[in-house]
Order: C-alpha cells, then sequence, then structure tokens
C-alpha cells in the first residue's frame, strides 16, 4: 500500500515536469465536457455543456444563483450523486477516462479530484486527524509518513506555522478561516490531481477571504483548480479562465481578461457589470 | 397620517404584558404538577420502604416471611435479562438505523418501512410479551428463560432505540459525509469514521433510556409466565429466573400489610438501577457530544 502510494506521487510529478516548458504553447485539458445535460427529476439542471479545463491554471465559474454552477462542479466529483434522482447524459473525459461511466468508481475518482466545500467542515477531530483521514481511508498507516504527510499538506495550505504547536487540539478551536484553511489542506493529503472549490471564501470575513485567494494562486502551481464563486471581483482577481453560467447553460467560456473587459455576449456583460445576478 | 395610533398602543402594552405573565405562570404550573406528582410518590414509597431496606434485603431470596424477604434473586435476574437485552437490542437496533439512514434509498417501500417502525414503538408491551410466548417460549422451545424473556423485551425495545439512532444519524450534518466523500471514501468508512463517532453519544443515551424502559417492564415477564419465587441463582441464558418488576407485583399483590413495605423496598431497589443508567446516559450525553 505505502509503495503504491510512493509510485503514484512520482508519476504525478513527473506529469508535471513534462507539461510545464510547454504550458504557454498549449496547456493541456484535465477535464473535457462534451454534451454533458443533467436532469433532477424533471428540472434539467445543466444543458449541453461543452468546456474544456485547462491543466494547472484557475478556472472561475460565476453565475447568478441557480445557474447550475455547483451542479456543475460537484459532477466534475459526481457529488451530485448524492441527491437522489439525478440523471446525467453526455461524457466528462478526465485523463482520457469518460468519469459518468459506471465503471469508474467515484473512490477512485475522488482520490484524485478533492473538493473544498463553501462552509469550513473540518471533522471535530484534532487538527492531526483531520489531515490524516484521507491517507488513512486509503491505507497509509505508517505513522512517519503520516506525519509528513500532515506537515506537507498543512505547509501547502499555508497554516503550518499557524497550527505546528497545537495539531492534537481539534480542529473547531480554530477560526472560520483557519478552519477552511485545514480543509484545503485535508484536501491536498490526498494529493489530488484537481482541486474543486465551491465558493470557498463566502463564509470567510475579507482578510481570511485574501488568505485563500492567496493560497489558490500558490496551488495552481502543483494543481488544477476549479472554482464556483459568487463573487466576481474574485473570479477576475484570481482564474486564468471563466466560465459564464446562466439557468443551466454556459453563455460564455474565455480567458479571464476577455470576459471581463470585452465578453462577446451581451447576458455575460450585463451580469458582470452588475445590472442583474 | 400614521396608522398607528401611540394612546392605542400604551393602553394595550399593560393588558399584553399582564397576559403574557399569566401564561407563563400557567405553563409553570404545568411543570410543577409532574414534579409534585413524583415528589409525592418519592416521599411515600421511601416512607414505606427504607425500613425493609437493608443488606439482608439485598442478599436474601424470597421468603414466605416478610422480614426474611429479599430481592437477590430478582435483582441478578433483572441484570442477567439486561446481559441479552442490551447487546441483541443495540446490536440490531443500530444496524438498522444505519441502513435506513445511510443506505437504503427514499422511496416509497422505505418511507413505509420508517412509519411501521416508529408505530413499532407504540404497540402495547403486553402484545409483545404474547408473540414471545408463542415465537420464543413456544415454537422455539426456549422455555421461560433467561433467552426467551430477553428476545422477547428486546423486540419491545428495538423500535425506540431503532428511532433514537436514527435521529443521532440524521443529527450528523451532511457537510461531514460530503467532507469524506469527497476524499474518496466508501460509504462503510465515512460511516465508521465520521457519522458514528458523532452519533454514538446520542445513540447511547437512546439506548441506555430504552434499556431502562425494559428494565421495569412487567407485562411481557407476566405473560411469557416467568416464576415469582425463585430459590436460586440462573446459571445460565436457558436458565428460569426472575425479574425486579415481577417480585415487585408478586409482593404488591399479597395481602399482609409488612408485603406492602417490602414491595416499597423493591421499588426503591428498581429505581436506584433506573437512576443510575440514566445518569450514566446524561454523563454520556454531556462528556461526548460533539459540537460543530
Amino acid at each position: 500500500m505505502v509503495l503504491d502510494f510512493k509510485q503514484e506521487k512520482s508519476v504525478v510529478k513527473t506529469n508535471h515536469m513534462a507539461t510545464k516548458p510547454s504550458a504557454d504553447v498549449a496547456k493541456k485539458v484535465v477535464y473535457d465536457t462534451r454534451n454533458l445535460n443533467l436532469w433532477y427529476g424533471d428540472h434539467h439542471g445543466l444543458k449541453d455543456i461543452n468546456l474544456s479545463i485547462y491543466e494547472n491554471e484557475v478556472t472561475a465559474i460565476i453565475g447568478p444563483s441557480g445557474c447550475g454552477k455547483s451542479t456543475y462542479l460537484k459532477t466534475l466529483n459526481r457529488m451530485v450523486e448524492l441527491v437522489p434522482s439525478v440523471r446525467t447524459s453526455g461524457e466528462i473525459i478526465y485523463r482520457e477516462r469518460n468519469i459518468l461511466d459506471k465503471s469508474y468508481t467515484v473512490e477512485e475518482l475522488r482520490t484524485r479530484v478533492g473538493m473544498v466545500f463553501q462552509k469550513p467542515n473540518p471533522f471535530p477531530k484534532s487538527i492531526y486527524d483531520n489531515i490524516a483521514y484521507g491517507p488513512r481511508i486509503h491505507g497509509i498507516k505508517n505513522k512517519k509518513i503520516l506525519d509528513e504527510i500532515v506537515e506537507k499538506s498543512l505547509r501547502g495550505a499555508a497554516i503550518w506555522d499557524e497550527v505546528k504547536d497545537r495539531l492534537n487540539q481539534n480542529a473547531y478551536g480554530l477560526s472560520g478561516g483557519q478552519q477552511q484553511r485545514i480543509c484545503i489542506a485535508r484536501c491536498l493529503a490526498i494529493e489530488p490531481d484537481v482541486i474543486l472549490m465551491d465558493e470557498p471564501t463566502s463564509a470567510l470575513d475579507p482578510i481570511s477571504t485574501l488568505k485563500v485567494e492567496e493560497l489558490v494562486q500558490e496551488l495552481k502551481k502543483d494543481y488544477s483548480i476549479i472554482i464556483v464563486t459568487h463573487n466576481m471581483q474574485q473570479a477576475a482577481r484570481i482564474s486564468d479562465r471563466t466560465a459564464f453560467f446562466l439557468s443551466g447553460e454556459v453563455v460564455e467560456y474565455d480567458k479571464t481578461d476577455v470576459i471581463f473587459q470585452t465578453p462577446a455576449d451581451q447576458r455575460t456583460e450585463d451580469y458582470i457589470s452588475g445590472r442583474f445576478g | 397620517m400614521r396608522y398607528i395610533d401611540d394612546t392605542v398602543v400604551m393602553k394595550r402594552m399593560t393588558k399584553r404584558i399582564t397576559f403574557n405573565k399569566i401564561w407563563k405562570a400557567l405553563f409553570f404550573l404545568a411543570t410543577t404538577f409532574a414534579l409534585v406528582t413524583l415528589a409525592v410518590l418519592l416521599y411515600r414509597i421511601v416512607t414505606q420502604g427504607v425500613d425493609y431496606l437493608t443488606i439482608d434485603f439485598l442478599t436474601n431470596f424470597a421468603s414466605r416471611f416478610a422480614d426474611k424477604a429479599g430481592i437477590k434473586a430478582a435483582l441478578v435476574g433483572s441484570l442477567w435479562l439486561m446481559a441479552v437485552v442490551a447487546p441483541v437490542s443495540i446490536i440490531l437496533g443500530v444496524g438498522t438505523a444505519i441502513y435506513l439512514e445511510e443506505y437504503a434509498k427514499k422511496n416509497k417501500l422505505n418511507d413505509f418501512i420508517r412509519l411501521n417502525i416508529s408505530n413499532l414503538a407504540g404497540v402495547p408491551s403486553i402484545v409483545f410479551g404474547l408473540l414471545g410466548l408463542t415465537i420464543f417460549v413456544r415454537m422455539m422451545g426456549l422455555g421461560k428463560s433467561v433467552l426467551a424473556a430477553g428476545l422477547t423485551m428486546s423486540l419491545l425495545i428495538l423500535p425506540v432505540i431503532i428511532v433514537a439512532a436514527q435521529e443521532a444519524i440524521r443529527a450528523v450534518p451532511n457537510e461531514q459525509r460530503e467532507a469524506s466523500y469527497g476524499m474518496g471514501a466508501t460509504k462503510w468508512q465515512t460511516i465508521v469514521h465520521v457519522v458514528l463517532p458523532a452519533a454514538i453519544p446520542g445513540i447511547l443515551t437512546g439506548s441506555i433510556l430504552a434499556l431502562s424502559r425494559a428494565i421495569g417492564e412487567t407485562a411481557p415477564l407476566v405473560v411469557i409466565g416467568i416464576p415469582v419465587i425463585l430459590q436460586f441463582l440462573p446459571n445460565g441464558l436457558l436458565s428460569q429466573f426472575t425479574a425486579l418488576p415481577m417480585q415487585i407485583y408478586d409482593w404488591a399483590k399479597r395481602p399482609q400489610e409488612e408485603f406492602q413495605h417490602v414491595a416499597a423496598a423493591g421499588i426503591l431497589v428498581l429505581m436506584t438501577v433506573l437512576l443510575l443508567m440514566n445518569s450514566i446516559a446524561i454523563f454520556i450525553r454531556n462528556k461526548f457530544q460533539k459540537r460543530y
């Protein structure tokens, strides 16, 4: 088990090495969504989505409430299946395989695709146990390896210095912003390839929000990040590409500069200039 | 012009505040009623039974003579009964609750099952006694044993434990499950590492309260026909036994005045056991409750 884990680590690293130099020329696609449709019972939640998400970028998904942006994000790790009566059609190709195919187990998918939620949701356990949760469920028992993962993940989430002396304290003793960075660290501990963030700063104060935003900038060097946000300034600040969703459709998807400065669609312009939403 | 007239508002003010006070007093009275009843009951039992509550009373077997009568067989019998009821009802109850809350799909059949478990909690205990008599005592041939009575009692409190465990499991925020699933955990891992640790205080509290109901329950034991006068302790699951409420019931229905006092002493023992169990439940709830 331990060996497997180490191998996987090295594979991921070589991948980065291989793609980085050529990144400016042609970025690799992480997720290729083709004709994705999704229904909640009779409600057509996502309509014919076609979207390519690129490696080592921050992709922001914006749009008014109920436009399907969170639904789309949760489809990317099939968390949407927790809602009963959800049906999907179409394909989402992730690293050459269709994740919507029943043969792709959700457990495997979610090991590669981590998620950070809207409300900080650490477990009511110690900080250490929170971070070690993911590695443990994947079978890592060696205390030394766990220690290293915990430190590396907490450093990765820029919270190591704040918590290193109280790893055995309950994570609920931390502030909301710290809790959210613990959740990000917990997500890093499974060494994912992609990180999905569902409005990760909507429950945080401005200073904590700033810290998380800086962290996202830092993390995109090693991970591909897809972030759903209500906050358009945030999308403009931190993302490389932005997709604008409206009533279950992608209205426009382009480089963030283009979306915010010269949007092609009138509805995008109306939304980003605050005329609705 | 203003729609709200200040003089009218001020006139009504005193009236509204008085009404509030009257309601408060009524609700307080309702609470007092229960407390006073309990106090009267306790006072009567304590004054009646305290003289008979001696070490001998705890270590003697039942007797024809009131001053030699003891509760040993019944006390040990009740403990044996609990030794069967606790594991059977908690394992089956928590298992059912986990299935219903975590695995079962939300469909009509499962809604029907859920509804009926709640209904089952309201079935009179004597009906469970008849069921136990038919199935465990007669069909399975277990006789009037600890096992037969224990299984009957387990059936009786199973619905209560299931409902309590369901509520405890449902009280675990969904965000907690999502966090676990989001890292690739299976349902089972999520249940073991996230849901159960958070739900266990609630489950245990509910289970202990259900067990204390079982320890005071008489009707099913009467129907099964377990003896009231035993001069030996049970020596195994298939052994005969008697239980605290049976023994108290037997003493209370005797014509001699002294036995009323013996019965009161027996009630004191039973209530001590109940209070002990309930305090354990409260202790567990306060000590291990997780706050999100």
